[in-house]
């Protein structure tokens, strides 16, 4: 049965919304399984559950972080249920990988998204709703079901973990895109604050 | 001149690129099934 929504002047209905917020959801979708055909049935399961589900949405409020988080918990459920992927909580077996910036310091992007892909799921969430999809650490909170501190704490993990993967820790090539004198004065006082 | 960094050049590298990760999946086309699925979803509702 149909549940009309009674909805404010100049405030639209989330069903319309939905479409703008679809290649969000699948670019999250994507950051998380890393697996385009997955994030594909990923997507369907959320616009299908966001449907059934819209009278507990809030209209006025954040329709995308609402649909991110249905995205991310069916995500960890199916994950949970099907053991998809090999348990490796700190992702070990990416020891192996060892990617050398390029000359001049910046990272390659291939190289960067191999170590992304290395990453726990979690790490890749948190990096992309606070690094890349422009959520405050509050609204990725309330997605991710912790408190603001947990997030802070989870993103400065992820960022030195892929900092080790890319070996960007050893202080050196890392400050290239600062200028020369920079460089020198932050490594020899060996800069290391997040 | 004096360029403001309020990261390490690591993190601020790492930044750059997880962007890149995130609008390279932006970018691509949305499919024609989730089109269809919300056609379909709507055709429900309003029998």
């Amino acid at each position: 049965m149909e549940a009309p929504l009674d909805l404010p002047e100049g405030v639209r209905d989330p069903r319309d919304e939905l479409p703008d917020h679809l290649p969000a959801l699948r670019a999250f979708a994507i950051s998380l399984t890393r697996n385009v055909s997955m994030a594909d049935d990923l997507v369907q399961d959320t616009i299908v559950k966001a449907w059934t589900n819209f009278d507990k949405f809030t209209v006025g409020t954040n329709l995308r972080a609402w649909l991110f988080t249905i995205l991310r918990n069916t995500f960890y459920s199916d994950k949970r249920k099907t053991r998809r992927e090999v348990a490796d909580p700190e992702g070990t077996h990416a020891a192996s990988l060892y990617v050398k910036p390029d000359h001049d310091g910046r990272m390659a992007f291939a190289e960067f998204s191999a170590a992304f892909d290395k990453l726990t799921a979690e790490h890749r969430e948190v990096l992309i709703l606070v690094g890349a999809s422009g959520f405050s650490y509050e609204d990725a909170a309330e997605m991710m079901g912790v408190a603001v501190g947990t997030v802070k704490s989870r993103a400065n993990r992820a960022r030195t973990r892929l900092a080790e993967l890319l070996h960007l820790d050893d202080g050196e090539q890392v400050f290239s895109d600062v200028d020369g004198t920079t460089l020198a004065v932050m490594s020899k006082s060996g800069v290391n604050a997040a | 001149m004096a360029k403001e960094r309020e990261k390490p050049g690591a993190f601020h590298q790492i930044d750059e690129n997880l962007k890149r990760v995130y609008e390279e999946a932006l970018e691509q086309d949305v499919p024609d099934r989730f089109t269809q699925l919300l056609a379909k979803l709507r055709e429900k509702e309003s029998r």
